[in-house]
């Protein structure tokens, strides 16, 4: 019997092609959004782990100099001879790949250390010309630079080649010094105590420095809200389709229910027919999104390496869990879209007429509860921006705020059209509000898509372009010297000095050191007083004559991001010592916007630096003097100090180096963004092919009164521009409010910068423009094939039994 | 003890790349292109030749002890320094000097009760000062291991010796009661029958004491301990699969170094040096010891002979061994089987046995 019943069930989707259309294409898009987005995130995430794993710092203790700098190999053999298991790691940069310099004898064993390391890479690795390792794509940027063999090892982190220390030393041309030495788990027995053998370095326990994957956070928290409202609006789609689907077929149910099929195995066999419409758009939808993942990833590793300096892999793995997922979320959806069908069904008296309008009918019904929910929501939203904390309280302030808005929508219109109804002179314009008002229900559904991609669209361009307008004009006050030279040594940085006194109007150093302060990284500034950072730095708060107390030596500054995440106060004090025991204490004095760096900061004069850090030498310099000599002086310093193009940089050119890290980081943002406007777009269309084929009982009496089938199309094609329109008015408040979320409460929580909000008429209007021509096309379509029918059918609808 | 240059060989052979391995196994019996060879009339010169040889490719400093903690149980303690020159080239262009040296260091320890045994190994590079050897003070170390002199001479006549593992640690005091004992002629030991030789000298009179960290607490011990001292270039041929070697000390007071190499054909070469309590020596060459196997235990998967027959016609010898603790498996990169032996028969008294090649 179950047989027979499922085909007579499929006979609708045979007869409606457009609408099973809709639902596989709308639960595919939704789930290859959503699913490109768990891929993207879950590539970053490997690569954390790998990029940790591999000598990293997530789950062993290292030990670094206590005050930055390198460790000495003098230190790395007391230790040793102290009977400290430790293994040193000499880490840099050639060419933008991460180099690790490793001691195969003492890596710790068990390869926790070192994926893929075995015992037998020892002899390579110290014979000469040595050996590299590391992924395919990495060895062949490195081929010809170097002596070395290579060997292909797949499971490396990504962009990361492992060597000999030797090599490495030669490769990154260092002479002394490591970058931090690799504590193993297990420890002999005797042992002499770190403080009696160096009390200068210090042990880091496990967990405690600044994790990539924590820092990096905020960002995968915010695809993962974008994936999840792209899925929301598809499952808008889906839901309007299968809605109909079910209203329409209530005339079959009716029908196959008379015949003796049970209610149970009609609900049973159409679960069966959902499942099936899941998994078919489920494969489709996870194809898209690895396609979609594959194609943004490069964008999305060049982000995080811009940003936060994670090793992201730019090739795409597929994982199980993955796939997984991906099923579970598109039957997920489909289960969303088609609860209220199935449980309508369920509750469907024996002989219920089938009614065509009874969407409409239902939904006054439901519009109380839809009202009711709306407000609830918004009302959430409003608690939330009152006293939520975290970010994700923000997201769900979002969530709140978008699904409350879109709830409301419906009823926005009925309202607004309910009004101009009762201000109608005429009978045909009563008619045509009358009739746009019962059209409400039926598109309400894609409407609302429209509306939630709209005010995502408007809310996440105009925190974009606020953003992007504040980092330009920060950039600009930030890189004000005209040229940034960076010296190869120590020796080579005091030559550096003496040559350029009186060759340019000031040398402003810059040095740090990095250190945990309050739980947070940070890393301390020591600047040169000088009327550049007067003239240029704009403090979001500060006390009177701040730099003159900076200068003194008797404050300090922060950035923006410390001042928030450690919850600090203007005037508060702060010690910056080396050691807490250190009297070191300085008060707060200003704060100071600092974009697109998600580190603490503090700045300090030079004297006091130099006084708490004296290990510390300045290797980079900001230089201060003519523009028009800047590519002499240029010249002069590389020929005559030997340094290469990317260790003396002019001002122009570190500013496209920023702003390019910066619009990488929302490209994917904005792929995103134009594929929930296509999907809302798609929704409209596929709604009114829909309506059109239902509303012509509605249609044939008023034609039959006079109006001709062109002016019929005519008011057809308006009413989708108006309604539109109006969706439009609200999705602009809609999305600057979203804005004001955005920038005042997810960038605050996730990057620790709040950022002024600037509007963008014209980029709205060209939006606005977007979607009336879409909702224009969309409504061609079935306006022409209005114009084209055949008077007959016109005619029949009178004589057809309804 | 060339048997023990096998164990290096096999080493280096396991850690020199695949296509070098390829090329090169075969080769590994003839002198290695770059490296000094033993010369026959080289007389071994003290405190110089305590150190390290580098133009030799291979070269050992290793001490066993057979030692009786106060709690009256017997122990056995092994600490080893070994040296290989991975290749005469250095790693890049520069000096062989720093990361780029390529001289490799391996430390081997061991403490071993009748029903316990404790292993450590440690690997450094040298160039660095992680491990090494001077002559004069003598010291060799590989990270906190140390075996140093403490006594006044050219001769080690007192010596500190230290290592730690995971869940032991030994910190003790030698003191010699005889003197050095060179080998072969004047320390020119030659190996097999076509010329393969080292240079070979050993303490074999130390008295030792000191204290034992182990999991039950520490334990105060005294006893006898044999330093090997040994340096080539010539490895083994590659038809011999693994020696059994053994060192002991007689109730007399004699000693005698005893070792076997097996070959893939069954055979085996024999090599024994009898040592009188004066240090006088004799040596025995080929066909004159016979080992014999009795008895074989299952240890890490192996089936490794813990009791053994050995006789010695010319000196009346003729005495069956067994191991003090027959798991003393040294668990390290290369595995290998040395643990403290007691003997009884024609002569009685406390040893070492090193076995390797029991696959």
């Amino acid at each position: 019997m179950t047989g027979p019943v499922l085909w007579a069930l499929m006979g609708h989707w045979r007869r409606n092609p457009l609408q099973l259309f809709t639902v596989l294409a709308g639960l595919a898009l939704a789930t290859a959004l959503w699913s490109g987005v768990q891929a993207i995130n879950a590539e970053a995430r490997a690569s954390y782990r790998l990029a940790a794993d591999i000598l990293g710092s997530a789950d062993r203790a290292q030990i670094t100099a206590r005050v930055g700098g390198s460790v000495s190999v003098a230190d790395y053999v007391a230790l040793r001879r102290g009977g400290w298991r430790v293994s040193p790691v000499l880490e840099g940069r050639y060419d933008g790949i991460r180099i690790l310099g490793i001691d195969p004898l003492t890596v710790p064993r068990g390869g926790g250390g070192l994926p893929e390391f075995n015992r037998t890479d020892i002899g390579a690795f110290l014979t000469a010309p040595g050996l590299i390792l590391g992924r395919a794509e990495v060895l062949d940027r490195l081929r010809g630079r170097t002596l070395a063999g290579f060997e292909t090892r797949p499971l490396l982190a990504p962009n990361t080649a492992v060597m000999d220390i030797a090599v490495a030393q030669e490769l990154l041309e260092v002479d002394a010094g490591l970058t931090r030495l690799m504590v193993d788990p297990q420890q002999p027995l005797v042992q002499v105590s770190l403080a009696q053998i160096a009390p200068h370095l210090q042990l880091t326990p496990p967990e405690a420095g600044a994790d990539v994957a924590r820092l990096t956070g905020s960002f995968h928290l915010n695809l993962t809200a974008f994936g999840l409202l792209a899925f929301a609006v598809g499952i808008f789609v889906v839901h309007g389709a299968i809605g109909l689907a079910f209203e329409q077929r209530r005339g079959m149910i009716r029908t196959l229910r008379a015949l003796g099929v049970p209610l149970g195995q009609l609900v049973v066999v159409q679960t069966l027919e959902l499942l099936c419409l899941a998994l078919i758009a489920g494969a489709v939808g996870m194809c898209g999104g690895y396609l979609m993942a594959a194609a943004l990833l490069p964008d999305v590793a060049a982000t995080l390496r811009g940003l936060y300096g994670a090793d992201v892999s730019g090739s795409l793995h597929l994982r199980p869990v993955w796939w997984l997922s991906g099923f579970a979320i598109a039957l997920l959806g489909t289960g969303l879209a088609a609860a209220a069908g199935l449980w309508q069904v369920l509750r469907m008296p024996l002989l219920a007429a089938a009614r065509s309008r009874a969407w409409a009918l239902a939904s006054r019904r439901a519009a109380r509860w839809q009202a009711g929910a709306a407000l609830a929501l918004l009302a959430l939203a409003a608690v939330l921006t009152g006293f939520g904390t975290g970010l994700m309280a923000g997201f769900v302030l979002l969530a709140a705020l978008l699904v409350g808005a879109a709830l409301a929508l419906p009823l926005a219109l009925d309202q607004t059209l309910a009004l101009l109804a009762g201000r109608a002179k005429t009978a045909t314009v009563a008619w045509f509000w009358a009739d746009t008002r019962q059209q409400v229900p039926g598109l309400s559904l894609a409407l609302m898509a429209l509306l939630l991609a709209m005010a995502t669209n408007i809310g996440v361009s105009t925190m974009v372009s606020s953003f992007r307008q504040t980092f330009v004009g920060f950039l600009d006050q930030r890189l004000a010297a005209e040229l940034y030279v960076s010296a190869q040594n120590a020796g080579q940085a005091a030559d550096l000095q003496r040559f350029l006194e009186g060759r340019v109007d000031a040398v402003l150093p810059v040095q740090s050191v990095s250190r945990p302060l309050m739980g947070v990284p940070v890393a301390i500034y020591g600047n040169r007083p000088h009327a550049t950072y007067r003239d240029n730095w704009q403090f979001l708060q500060a006390v009177p004559d701040v730099w003159q107390r900076v200068a003194e030596g008797k404050a300090l500054i922060v950035n923006e991001q410390l001042f928030r995440r450690a919850g600090l106060q203007l005037g508060q004090k702060l010690a910056i010592g080396p050691d807490q025991s250190l009297g070191s204490s300085l008060e707060i004095a200003g704060i100071y916007g600092d974009y697109g760096n998600p580190v603490g900061q503090v700045v300090i004069t030079e004297d006091l630096f130099k006084q708490l850090y004296p290990e510390v030498v300045a290797q980079r310099f900001g230089l201060r003097l003519d523009p028009s000599q800047v590519s002499i002086l240029r010249g002069d310093l590389m020929k005559r100090f030997d340094l290469s193009e990317s260790n003396v940089i002019d001002q122009a050119q570190i500013k496209a180096l920023s702003l390019a890290v910066f619009e990488r980081t929302f490209t994917v943002t904005a792929a995103l963004n134009v594929l929930t406007l296509a999907l809302a777009g798609f929704a409209i269309l596929m709604s009114l092919l829909t309506l059109a084929g239902l509303r012509l009982p509605q249609l044939a009496p008023v034609w039959a009164l006079g109006v001709t089938r062109a002016r019929l199309a005519g008011f057809e094609v308006l009413r989708a521009v108006i309604l539109a329109a109006f969706t439009s008015l609200m999705a602009l408040g809609l999305g600057l409010l979203l804005a004001w979320v955005l920038l005042a409460v997810i960038n605050v929580e996730a990057f620790g910068w709040r950022l002024p909000m600037d509007v963008f008429p014209a980029q709205y209007a060209r939006l606005g423009a977007l979607a009336l021509m879409a909702a224009l096309l969309a409504a061609l379509w079935p306006a022409w094939r209005l114009v084209r029918r055949s008077p007959a059918d016109l005619l029949q609808v009178f004589s057809n039994e309804r | 003890m060339n048997v023990k240059m096998v164990f290096i060989l096999l080493w280096v052979c396991l850690t020199v790349p695949e296509v070098a391995r390829a090329q090169g196994f075969a080769d590994l019996g003839t002198p290695a292109r770059g490296f000094a060879e033993p010369q026959p009339d080289y007389k071994l010169q003290f405190p110089a030749d305590h150190g390290a040889h580098p133009a030799f490719r291979i070269e050992w400093w290793y001490l066993t002890a057979n030692l009786t903690g106060s709690d009256q149980i017997e122990y056995g303690l092994q600490w080893t320094l070994f040296r290989t020159a991975l290749s005469q080239t250095a790693l890049s262009q520069k000096a062989n000097s720093g990361w780029n040296n390529t001289q490799l260091w391996m430390g081997h320890a061991a403490v071993t009760s009748p029903t316990a045994h404790f292993t450590a190994e440690r690997l450094a590079r040298g160039g660095i000062g992680q491990a090494g050897v001077t002559a004069a003070p003598f010291e060799a170390w590989i990270d906190d291991w140390v075996l140093e002199g403490t006594g006044p001479g050219t001769e080690l006549g007192a010596a500190a010796l230290r290592a730690s593992g995971d869940e032991f640690a030994y910190d003790m005091q030698l003191q010699a009661r005889g003197p050095q004992v060179l080998h072969g002629q004047d320390g020119y030991s030659v190996k097999s029958a076509d010329g393969r030789a080292s240079h070979y000298y050993s303490q074999p009179f130390f008295d030792i004491s000191g204290t034992l960290r182990l999991p039950q607490g520490v334990v105060p011990v005294r006893g006898q301990a044999w330093l090997d001292r040994e340096w080539s270039s010539s490895p083994l041929a590659v038809s011999q699969t693994g020696w059994d070697w053994f060192s002991l000390s007689f109730a007399g007071g004699d000693k005698l170094m005893a070792f076997q190499v097996r070959d893939q054909a069954g055979t085996a070469f024999t090599s024994a040096t009898w040592i009188a309590a004066n240090g006088r020596v004799k040596s025995f060459g080929d066909g004159a010891l016979t080992a014999t196997p009795l008895h074989l235990t299952s240890v890490a998967g192996r089936r490794v002979p813990t009791q053994w027959r050995l006789q010695l016609p010319d000196k009346d010898l003729d005495i069956r061994i067994n191991a003090l603790n027959p798991g003393a498996w040294m668990d390290v990169s290369l595995p290998y089987w040395e643990g403290p032996v007691r003997f009884a028969g024609s002569h009685t008294g406390r040893g070492y046995l090193e076995m390797t090649g029991y696959e």
